[in-house]
């Protein structure tokens, strides 16, 4: 089945999208890559030194892969903006992850803030990437403003805790016009492959693939959990019931007519 | 309410008696506990913990790689100054001290910065003494302006300053405070800080919430390890931590746990902190804190470091000089303290890719 992923002005084919935070060295990036088969990466611009080649992150990224350069470490949306501008001025392109966290302890999205960012960087001509705590209203402004799509979190950021925001991220992807994207908190490749059939666009995993004793085979987990779960929504499963259907109906006569 | 309230909680505690009623059954509870309270932190420093150190230093491993990955943020002291016009009887710049006092001039700040930013790295922590009329916030600032040119993070280990002087300096461009009470024992405290302005236990012990306010974006606070008691040292770091992280949540806090060395003055360490008990300090630490930030110097040698690496450590010092203007000069002038590992950043860095960890050195870009 013809399944193009047509998002921020690209062509995709894989619909997991991969982070670069976590690992022991960056050469594990294009073995993340091909073992997964994912085209997207992100990266924090504040990691990003393009003065020695050989600890360059930029360096270490295949040239078929979609960068979207994210803020982490901006605290409000000013300096998420001025971050995105930097990281287009340093040849990253223009699609950019918002990423506006005030508060260390949970490491939950400011809302807000990730609103007011999206609305300055979409009229600036980026591809905006909002992550966000799922909130429909939230999610509506988002789309509102110019948004590329929606990156609700399944669970708090690294917490490998899986979909714990299932219902909310449900409610966005019937609601919203743009593709939701779940990003954070996806532990497991089952997790992932949930999050695809239930018809989010794409994932975006990070911790999960980076702390796993095998990064590279784990890698290959999502990209095939994520398939396999993309496969399942394009195929339609049949609605889950909490009996068993009965072979003999009791009101089968009615339809005789 | 300030941090020295939250202290006066623990005014009269009974460690003692709180350390003999922890069993090994409380620890292990403690140890996969989701959120440590203030009092499970001080049980996993209780004598009775010694006994669990491997199962705390796994789980210590497994949650620093979770939150913080296989990952180590680089960075390198550089001395601008030594005059000090306080007495404090442990430290090799103390008045009481004969040494030569030197100030950087800003074009020396320029060599210096010009061979510390050719080994690649971009974080850099910036200290001097304490001599408002030698080392002005107004100096500082100059130096700040001419090392923006070569790093992306700029720290200080200063004087405390008004709030209204950090975010004079937050606004030249520094984004990062280190500053270490030393001692949290109010009492023990007044005997080690005999004549200056460091005498004022409470300016120093409020400073890094005025940091905070003032809008930096690290603070990394301390106790000096080796002055007194380091369980309840270790204690009141941990709380300090605690309290700026949870008032301040915007801000990334971390601590240091600064063992003492050798300097000039040679007072010796009033309590010997062991290998050991510098473990169960980390471990416990990062238990109770599992996203705060832990800072490892050069103070500790290199066997030592190789090994504490993977027990909660996220950010290292490499290729140190404690003296000023160290790198530039040929003499070799007096240095706060001295240094036990002197690998330069090349060999720290083939050091940490060989334990399979990466060595960041840029985690943040200023942005003005």
């Amino acid at each position: 089945m013809q399944d193009v992923f047509h998002i921020g002005g690209k062509e995709l084919t894989s619909r997991l999208f991969l982070g670069t935070g976590k690992y022991s060295t960056n050469q594990m990036i294009p073995k993340i890559m091909e073992a997964s088969g994912s085209q997207v990466v992100t990266l924090a611009m504040r990691r990003v030194d393009t003065d020695f080649a050989e600890e360059n992150i930029l360096n270490h990224i295949p040239a078929n892969c979609v960068i979207m350069p994210n803020t982490s470490g901006a605290r409000n949306a000013r300096e998420a903006i001025r971050i995105a501008r930097l990281a287009r001025a340093a040849g990253c392109g223009d699609w950019v992850k918002i990423e506006v966290i005030s508060d260390n302890r949970y490491l939950l999205p400011d809302n807000y803030e990730t609103i007011k960012a999206t609305e300055v960087l979409a009229a600036d001509g980026f591809q905006v990437f909002p992550y966000m705590s799922p909130d429909l209203m939230v999610a509506k402004e988002l789309a509102k403003v110019g948004a590329a799509a929606v990156m609700p979190l399944g669970a708090p950021i690294g917490s490998n805790r899986g979909l714990k925001t299932k219902e909310l991220v449900r409610i966005l992807i019937e609601e919203i016009p743009l593709p939701i994207i779940v990003d954070a908190g996806i532990g497991r490749p089952s997790e992932a492959a949930d999050a695809m059939e239930m018809g989010a666009a794409a994932v975006l995993v990070n911790t999960a693939v980076a702390t796993a004793r095998e990064p590279v085979i784990m890698a290959r987990a999502f990209g095939l959990a994520v398939q396999a779960g993309r496969a399942a929504f394009l195929a339609g499963p049949g609605a889950a019931r909490q009996y068993a259907s009965a072979s003999s109906p009791l009101t089968g006569f009615l339809r005789e007519d | 309410m300030s941090f020295y309230q939250e202290t006066l909680r623990y005014r009269d505690f009974d460690y003692d008696g709180f350390f003999n009623g922890i069993t090994c059954e409380d620890i292990r509870s403690i140890i996969y506990k989701d959120r440590l309270s203030e009092l499970d932190y001080l049980a996993l420093l209780s004598p009775v913990a010694e006994k669990h150190l491997e199962e705390m230093a796994q789980r210590a491993h497994r949650l620093t790689v979770q939150h913080f990955g296989r990952v180590i943020l680089l960075y390198t002291p550089m001395y601008l100054a030594n005059y000090c016009v306080n007495k404090c009887v442990y430290c090799g710049f103390g008045v009481q001290n004969h040494i030569k006092r030197e100030k950087l001039t800003t074009r020396e700040v320029e060599a210096e910065a010009a061979i510390i930013a050719a080994t690649g790295l971009k974080h850099i922590l910036i200290l001097t003494g304490e001599s408002r009329q030698h080392s002005p916030v107004s100096y500082i600032r100059d130096c700040v302006k001419v090392l923006k040119n070569y790093f992306t993070s700029i720290s200080i280990e200063i004087y405390p300053l008004e709030e209204a002087e950090y975010a004079e300096l937050i606004a030249a461009g520094v984004d990062g405070l280190t500053l270490y009470q030393e001692v949290y024992d109010e009492a023990v405290y007044g005997q080690l800080h005999l004549a200056g302005p460091k005498r004022d236990y409470y300016w120093r012990l409020e400073a890094p919430e005025r940091a905070c306010r003032a809008g930096m974006r690290t603070v990394n606070v301390g106790a000096l390890l080796g002055l007194h008691d380091w369980r309840s040292e270790a204690f009141f770091t941990g709380l300090h931590a605690n309290y700026l992280q949870n008032r301040y949540t915007d801000v990334e806090v971390s601590i240091s746990p600064p063992r003492m060395r050798p300097h000039a003055g040679g007072f010796p360490p009033r309590v010997v902190v062991s290998d050991k008990n510098l473990v169960q300090y980390i471990l416990a630490f990062r238990l109770f804190m599992p996203r705060g930030g832990i800072t490892l110097s050069t103070r500790e040698s290199a066997a030592l470091r190789d090994r504490l690496l993977k027990l909660g450590i996220t950010k290292m010092s490499a290729g140190s000089c404690t003296a000023v203007g160290g790198r530039v000069k040929g003499e070799e002038p007096a240095g706060q303290f001295d240094i036990s590992d002197e690998r330069d950043v090349r060999a720290m860095v083939s050091v940490l890719y060989s334990q399979g960890y990466q060595p960041v050195f840029k985690d943040w870009q200023m942005l003005e």
